[in-house]
C-alpha cells in the first residue's frame, strides 16, 4: 500500500477558500461543523467564497449540460475573484462538478467563451480544488501523527463512494478502483483500516427519495460487508453516502433481515476526535445510528 | 536540350478525388524542358508501365517524372519499366503527389496548384540527373535468429534445412519459450511440450545452427548482406564443456525459494538452476542476484558437489562478434500480470491467476503436476471463472487492441478445467467470441455445448475476497445487464498479450521501427508482414503483435523463406544513392582539403583516407573517400564539408537547389 496520496498537489499555506454546497448547509451540518473544527485544529484558515450558489449537482447536468457548467463556473469565478488560488470542497458532488467543469472549460476556449457570457464573470481557470483529504494531505501531512492525543483505535470501512475518484482521468486523484488516501489519513490518526470489497460501490445516491428500496439493498451490501468484516465505523467524505448509509439505516436492516448497527462517520469526525476534539465539537451526535466512541 | 516525360497517375480516386490529374498533366506539358506529359487512372499497372515505355521509346526521351504515390512504395516499380524501355533508371523520378499532396488536402484550386509545384520541383531536378550503375556487394551466408521460442525454432530450421548458416541467440538459458510453457495446445488439445521438445532437440543437434543461450544481441552493425552482431554471452558460471547436466548441482543449492520464471512463480526454484528438466540445452547456470555465494561470499555448494569441475564462479560476460548477412527477429511476447488490474485486486489475491500461470496448474509439467489446486491452499476449485478480455479492447484503462488469442485459450483452460475436476462449474465472461480460424469455432462450441462451460456475455466489474471465496461481480447483458455474483474459488483473467520490456531498446539497436505497443513493424501490413524497413531484418511471431502457434510458425517459415531467397544469390544489388568525394584533374584532385570533419560526422564508419600519390610516390594529398559498401547515403557528410566537396549521387547539391529554385521562380 502506498503511503503517499496520489496526486495531491503541494504549496505554501495562505487563506484556503471553503465552498460548503447545500448539504452542508443543511442535512450535514456537523460535515461542515467538523471540517471548520478540523482546519482550525490544524491552523488552516478557510474562508467562506462569498454569494455562493448551488454546484448543479446531478440535476442539472442531466437536464441541460451549459447550465451545469455555468452554475459551477460561477463559484470558481467567485473564487477567482475573492483572490482566492485554492477551494476546500467537502461533499464529493460538489467536488466533482467543480474540478470536471473547470476541466471541461480549460478543455474547450469556445465552451468557456459561452459560459463566461453567461455568468457574465471572467474565469483564468487555474484554481486549485481540494476535497478534505487533499486539505489535509497539503497541509497537515506527517504532522497528523504528532497531532494525534487520543488514537481512532478502532477498526474502519472507509468508504470512498463514485463521485471521489471518478472520472479519474479527470481528477486525477488517489487510485481509481481500490483508493488509499482515506485509509493512510485513518492509519494516521490510529485506527485500522479494513481490506473490503465495498469501497468504490453505488450508496443509490439520490434514489434515496424516489426508490428507497434501492438504495436500502445497494446501501445494505455496503453496510453488511463492512459489518461482516469487523469494522467498528464507516468513514465517509460524501453527504450522500453518509445519509444513505445512517439515515436509511432502518430500510437497509429491514432489507438485510438484520439489525446492523455500525456507525457512519465524516473522515473529519474521526480525526477531529483523534487529535483531541470532543464529539460535540464535530457534532457527532447528530446522526442517526448513534456514534459513540469510548 | 532535355526530354523530360511526365506522367501524371490517379491512383484509382486516391490523387484524383482532390487533385485535377489532367490539368497537371496539361500544366506540365508546357513546362520547360518536358516533351511529354500525360495521365491514366493507374499508372502503376502493365498499361501504365506500357505507356512510360512507349514514351521514352517513341520520344526519345532523356527523363521521366512520375507523379504518383511515395517513392517507397513504387519508386522500384517506375525505375524498373524505365529500365526495360532503355532509361537508365536513375534518370527515373517521383513526385508525391498522393502521401504529399491529395491525402493531406481537401479539393480545392490550391490542391492542384500545389501537385503542378511539386511536379515541377521534380523536372527541375531530373535535368541534372546523371545515369548511376548499382553496386554489387557480397552476401555473408549466415543468419542470426534472435528468440529461441517456437518462432525463431521455426525459422532457424527452415533457414538451416535449406543449407545456410544459423546463429541463434535465446536470453533465456534455454530455448522453448513461452510455448514450452503451456499445457495442451488449441483446437486440438494436443500437448505442447510434446510437439515441441523434438523441435528444441533438433535446434540444439543441427549441424547448421550455432546455439547461444543466455545471451543477448549487444550491437549490430552494417548493412543487408553484411551485418556484424555482437552479442553478450553471459556468464553461466558453469562450464558447459565440463557439466554432463547430472543435476548434482541443482539438488544440493541451499537457495531453493526462488519464484521460478517458468512457472509464472507458482513454483520455486534454486539459484543455480535449469529452468524445466526438458530444457534444451539441459545444463544449468547459476542466477547470481540470488546465489548465495555472489551475494554473501560463501556457500559455493555446488562447486562441493559437482563431480566434473564445471562450476566457475570468476567467468566474466563474454562478448563475441559475428558477420551476419541477415536477422531474424523471433523475440516473441508478454503478457499483463495481475496486479495491472485494480478492480481484479492489484495482484494481491493469491488464486487471480493470469492465463499462463493456469497453463502452468494445468501442465503435466507444472507445479502441481497437471492436479488444478488453488496456490492459497491447495485445494482443487469447485467453482472457477474465466476472464476474457482482462485489458484488452479496453482503450481506457487497457490497451485498445484484441490480443488475438485469448477467446480461443480460455475456451481450452474452461475445457481442461472441466475434464479435470468433474464436478467442477465453469463460467467464461467475455465480451464476443472471436474464434476465427481452422476448427476454432468448433473448438469453442464444444466447450459450451460437450463440456458445459458456462458463458456469459459481459465484463466483471470487480472481484473481492470474502470468507476465502473470491465474489465475482459482473452483468450479463444478454439477460438485460442483469447483475451477476459468483462466488469463485479461482478466477483466471486472460490477460492482454504485450510486447517484452526489452523490445524497444532492441528496435533501437538494429534500427527497425515499432508500434506505439512498442511491437515491431512489419514493413507493410499486408505485403510485406515479415520484412521490416531495414533491408536484410525480418521478423515472425509474437514480437509483431500477438498471435498463435499457428500463425507463428507459419509467419517464421516466411521469415525464413526470406532469408533463403537473400543467400541465395552471391551478390546483392545496392542502390547507388551513397556519397561520394568530388575528384578533379591535377594539380587540383580534389576540392577535399583533408579536414575530414565527415569522418567524425559519419554514423556508419564509411569515410576513409585516401593518399593521392605522384609518380614518384610521393603523397601528394590526403583526402577522404567513401566507402560504397558501408555508406547509407544518409548525406550527414554533405552538410558537415565545409568546402563542397561530397555530395550524394541522386541527391547532389545541384539536385537540390534545382528543386528549391523551381518554387522560387514563380
Amino acid at each position: 500500500m502506498s503511503e503517499q496520496i496520489i496526486n495531491s498537489p503541494c504549496g505554501v499555506k495562505g487563506t484556503i477558500g471553503f465552498y460548503p454546497g447545500c448539504s452542508l448547509k443543511g442535512s450535514s451540518s456537523e460535515y461542515a461543523q467538523s471540517v471548520l473544527a478540523v482546519a482550525k485544529a490544524f491552523d488552516i484558515e478557510l474562508q467562506e467564497i462569498q454569494d455562493w450558489n448551488c454546484c448543479g449537482s446531478t440535476a442539472a447536468h442531466n437536464l441541460n449540460k451549459e447550465l451545469a457548467l455555468s452554475l459551477s463556473a460561477r463559484i470558481l469565478a467567485l473564487s477567482e475573484k475573492q483572490g482566492l488560488t485554492e477551494v476546500v470542497v467537502p461533499c464529493a458532488a460538489c467536488y466533482n462538478r467543480l474540478t470536471v467543469t473547470q476541466h471541461e472549460l480549460n478543455n474547450d476556449a469556445a465552451l468557456k467563451q459561452r459560459v463566461c457570457d453567461i455568468i457574465d464573470m471572467p474565469i483564468k481557470g487555474n484554481l486549485q480544488i481540494l476535497n478534505v483529504m487533499q486539505m489535509i494531505d497539503k497541509y497537515v501531512a506527517d504532522r497528523l501523527e504528532e497531532k494525534v492525543t487520543t488514537p481512532f483505535g478502532h477498526k474502519v470501512a472507509c468508504y470512498y463512494g463514485c463521485l471521489l475518484v471518478r472520472p479519474h482521468n479527470i481528477l486525477q486523484f488517489d487510485r481509481l478502483e481500490d483508493p488509499q488516501s482515506m485509509d493512510i489519513l485513518m492509519k494516521r490518526s490510529g485506527a485500522e483500516p479494513i481490506e473490503w470489497g465495498f469501497k468504490t460501490e453505488c450508496c443509490g445516491a439520490g434514489f434515496s427519495v424516489s426508490r428507497t428500496d434501492v438504495v436500502a439493498k445497494l446501501s445494505g451490501n455496503i453496510v453488511k460487508d463492512a459489518a461482516d468484516r469487523g469494522a467498528e465505523a464507516i468513514i465517509v467524505a460524501c453527504p450522500m453516502c453518509q445519509s444513505n448509509l445512517d439515515m436509511r439505516r432502518p430500510q437497509i436492516n429491514e432489507y438485510l433481515k438484520q439489525k446492523i448497527d455500525i456507525p457512519v462517520i465524516y473522515i473529519t469526525q474521526a480525526i477531529g476526535l483523534a487529535v483531541g476534539l470532543s464529539p460535540k465539537e464535530v457534532g457527532l451526535q447528530k446522526h442517526f445510528v448513534p456514534a459513540q466512541f469510548a | 536540350m532535355s526530354k523530360i516525360g511526365v506522367f501524371i497517375c490517379h491512383c484509382g480516386e486516391n490523387i484524383s478525388a482532390t487533385v485535377d490529374c489532367e490539368r497537371v498533366a496539361a500544366e506540365a506539358g508546357k513546362m520547360d524542358g518536358v516533351e511529354f506529359a500525360t495521365d491514366y487512372k493507374y499508372m502503376c499497372s502493365d498499361p501504365g508501365q506500357t505507356l512510360i515505355k512507349n514514351a521514352i521509346k517513341e520520344k526519345g526521351l532523356t527523363g521521366v517524372v512520375v507523379g504518383a504515390c511515395s517513392p517507397r512504395m513504387h519508386e522500384p516499380t517506375f525505375r524498373k519499366a524505365c529500365a526495360e524501355a532503355g532509361l537508365n533508371p536513375y534518370l527515373c523520378e517521383m513526385s508525391n503527389l498522393r502521401e504529399h499532396c491529395s491525402w493531406v488536402h481537401e479539393k480545392n484550386e490550391q490542391t492542384t496548384e500545389k501537385a503542378i509545384d511539386l511536379v515541377k520541383m521534380l523536372v527541375e531536378k531530373v535535368k541534372k540527373n546523371k545515369p548511376l550503375n548499382a553496386i554489387k556487394v557480397p552476401i555473408t551466408k549466415k543468419a542470426l535468429v534472435i528468440g529461441g521460442g517456437i518462432a525463431g525454432i521455426q525459422a532457424a530450421l527452415d533457414i538451416a534445412n535449406a543449407g545456410q548458416q544459423v546463429i541463434m541467440v535465446e536470453k533465456e538459458p534455454s530455448i522453448g519459450g513461452h510455448m514450452s510453457q503451456l499445457s495442451e495446445t488449441f483446437p486440438t488439445l494436443d500437448c505442447s511440450q510434446c510437439i515441441l521438445t523434438p523441435r528444441m532437440v533438433e535446434v540444439a543437434q543441427h549441424p547448421n545452427i550455432t546455439l547461444y543461450t543466455y545471451a543477448e544481441l549487444e550491437h549490430l552493425d552494417g548493412f543487408i548482406g553484411n551485418f556484424k552482431a555482437t552479442i553478450r554471452l553471459k556468464a553461466k558460471s558453469v562450464d558447459y564443456k565440463l557439466c554432463t547436466g547430472c543435476g548434482a548441482c541443482t539438488t544440493k543449492c541451499p537457495n531453493k525459494k526462488i519464484p521460478s520464471e517458468f512457472n509464472e512463480g507458482l513454483g520455486m526454484r534454486t539459484a543455480i538452476y535449469t529452468p524445466f528438466p526438458q530444457a534444451v540445452p539441459n545444463k544449468p547456470v547459476i542466477d547470481r542476484a540470488n546465489c548465495t555465494y555472489y551475494q554473501k561470499g560463501k556457500c559455493k555448494v555446488c562447486e562441493k558437489v559437482c563431480p566434473t569441475g564445471a562450476i566457475q564462479y570468476d567467468l566474466p560476460d563474454q562478448f563475441i562478434t559475428e558477420d551476419i548477412g541477415a536477422v531474424v527477429i523471433a523475440t516473441g511476447f508478454n503478457v499483463l500480470k495481475t496486479d495491472f488490474f485494480p478492480e481484479y485486486g492489484y495482484g494481491k489475491y493469491a488464486d487471480v491467476l493470469t492465463g499462463l500461470q493456469f497453463e502452468r496448474l494445468a501442465s503435466a509439467s507444472g507445479p502441481t503436476l497437471g492436479e488444478i489446486r488453488r496456490p492459497s491452499d491447495g485445494k482443487v476449485p469447485k467453482k472457477i471463472v474465466f476472464i476474457a478480455c482482462s485489458g484488452s479492447r479496453d482503450p481506457a484503462k487497457g490497451i485498445p487492441y484484441c490480443s488475438k488469442i485469448c477467446c480461443m485459450y480460455t475456451a481450452k483452460h474452461a475445457m481442461l478445467y472441466q475434464h479435470k475436476v468433474h464436478d467442477g462449474e465453469s463460467y467464461v465472461f467475455y465480451m464476443d467470441i472471436r474464434a476465427g480460424g481452422k476448427n476454432y469455432e468448433e473448438f469453442v462450441r464444444r466447450a459450451i455445448e460437450d463440456d458445459g462451460v458456462n458463458y456469459i456475455r459481459g465484463r466483471v466489474a470487480r472481484i473481492y475476497e470474502k470468507d476465502g471465496k473470491y465474489i465475482v461481480k459482473g452483468a450479463d447483458t444478454l439477460l438485460g445487464s442483469k447483475p451477476v455474483e459468483i462466488e469463485a474459488d479461482m478466477v483466471v483473467l486472460a490477460t492482454a498479450g504485450v510486447s517484452n520490456p526489452g523490445a524497444e531498446e532492441l528496435a533501437q539497436k538494429m534500427h527497425v521501427s515499432y508500434d506505439a505497443y512498442k511491437f515491431f513493424a512489419e514493413a507493410h501490413p499486408k505485403l510485406k508482414p515479415v520484412e521490416t524497413n531495414t533491408a536484410g531484418i525480418f521478423l515472425c511471431g509474437a514480437c509483431q503483435a500477438p498471435k498463435d502457434i499457428p500463425e507463428t510458425v507459419g509467419m517464421a517459415s516466411g521469415a525464413a523463406a526470406k532469408v533463403i531467397g537473400l543467400f541465395s544469390n552471391n551478390e546483392l544489388t545496392r542502390e547507388p544513392l551513397i556519397a561520394v568525394v568530388n575528384r578533379s584533374a591535377p594539380p587540383v584532385f580534389s576540392t577535399c582539403v583533408g579536414c575530414f570533419m565527415c569522418q567524425t560526422a559519419c554514423p556508419y564508419n564509411a569515410i576513409e583516407r585516401e593518399e593521392i600519390k605522384g609518380r614518384d610516390g610521393s603523397v601528394i594529398k590526403t583526402v577522404a573517400k567513401v566507402n560504397p559498401g558501408l555508406c547509407q547515403g544518409c548525406g550527414t557528410c554533405v552538410a558537415f564539408c565545409r568546402s563542397k566537396a561530397i555530395d550524394i549521387q541522386g541527391f547532389s547539391n545541384e539536385q537540390m537547389f534545382a528543386e528549391v529554385m523551381a518554387l522560387m521562380n514563380e
